[in-house]
């Protein structure tokens, strides 16, 4: 159990959750990407935390990083929802407003 | 030794049921996919000492998933179990950028020399952190509450079918309010 090894699974989770959350196209595949990333931060705070500077501060930034991913997944239900009940759709590609 | 080996199984798990997540099926397995994904990880974050922590993510992500699989449900209005899904786009870039990335942060991660630790943990790790948030660290949960409070409001505003503006229209003056169901006082 060193560092490396978990800052290494932990970017391999990061890199996942980005293949997700840029190529899909629902937007609850789309937040669960964005989740997985949050994930792969958590593992990599916590291992940064025990094998850096294991003192107390260091596990608030973990609780930190859990309440924005709460408040993501909070927010991200709030615009699906208003993106079904506006367009009839749960798809990005139907959402591109702001794009052009 | 034992729990080292249990520590990369536990990361080669969380990975491939991350990756799961985006390749099987249907949304319903995507969703305990990610599920078993953020266990594993709760479970090397208590490998790691961080008892608290590590329980609050396993019981949180387990309840957020059952939430997802609701919205799963929901939103596809089909059986989730049994409907094969393939819907992606820009899947090569999204590929590359994705390889890409873990080989940048791979190789950062092994030409980096990483400082030796500072400090040694507490012997009681969730009382330090309790005393922390109750003291020193109180600012951040205290900035963190009122974020949370907006959040539950930006929420409601946005997930309402109706608003203020549904019923009193667009200057908000007109009286009585258009409800689909009138006031019981003969408002």
């Amino acid at each position: 159990m060193t560092l490396e090894a978990a800052l290494l699974i932990s970017a391999a989770i990061f890199s996942v959750g980005l293949y997700g959350a840029i190529s899909q196209q629902v937007v609850v595949m789309v937040m669960m990407g964005l989740e997985l990333m949050i994930n792969a931060v958590i593992l990599a705070a916590a291992a940064c935390w025990w094998f850096l500077a294991p003192g107390p501060t260091g596990q608030v930034l973990l609780m930190v990083v859990i309440a924005a991913m709460t408040l993501e997944m909070a927010m991200g239900f709030a615009v699906a929802v208003l993106l079904h009940r506006a367009r009839q759709t749960d798809m990005t590609d139907m959402a591109t407003d702001l794009s052009r | 030794m034992l729990v080292d080996i249990a520590f990369v199984a536990l990361g080669v798990v969380a990975v491939l049921s991350g990756a799961a997540v985006f390749v099987v099926d249907s949304m319903a397995r995507a969703t305990y996919a990610l599920a078993v994904s953020f266990v594993a990880v709760g479970v090397q974050v208590l490998f790691l000492q961080q008892s608290y922590v590590g329980v609050v993510v396993i019981l949180m992500m387990v309840m957020e998933m059952a939430v997802m699989a609701v919205y799963m449900v929901m939103f596809m209005g089909m059986n989730p179990a049994l409907m094969p899904m393939s819907m992606v786009h820009s899947n090569r870039t999204a590929v590359a950028t994705a390889v890409l990335t873990f080989l940048l942060l791979a190789a950062g991660i092994l030409v980096v020399d990483w400082p030796a630790r500072r400090g040694s943990p507490p012997p009681e790790v969730t009382e330090a952190l309790g005393e922390a948030l109750m003291g020193p660290q109180m600012l951040v949960m205290a900035v963190i509450s009122p974020v949370m409070v907006a959040t539950i409001v930006a929420g409601v505003v946005l997930a309402a079918p109706r608003t203020r503006y549904d019923r009193f229209g667009d200057d908000l003056r007109q009286r009585p309010p258009d409800d689909p169901q009138p006031g019981g006082v003969g408002r």
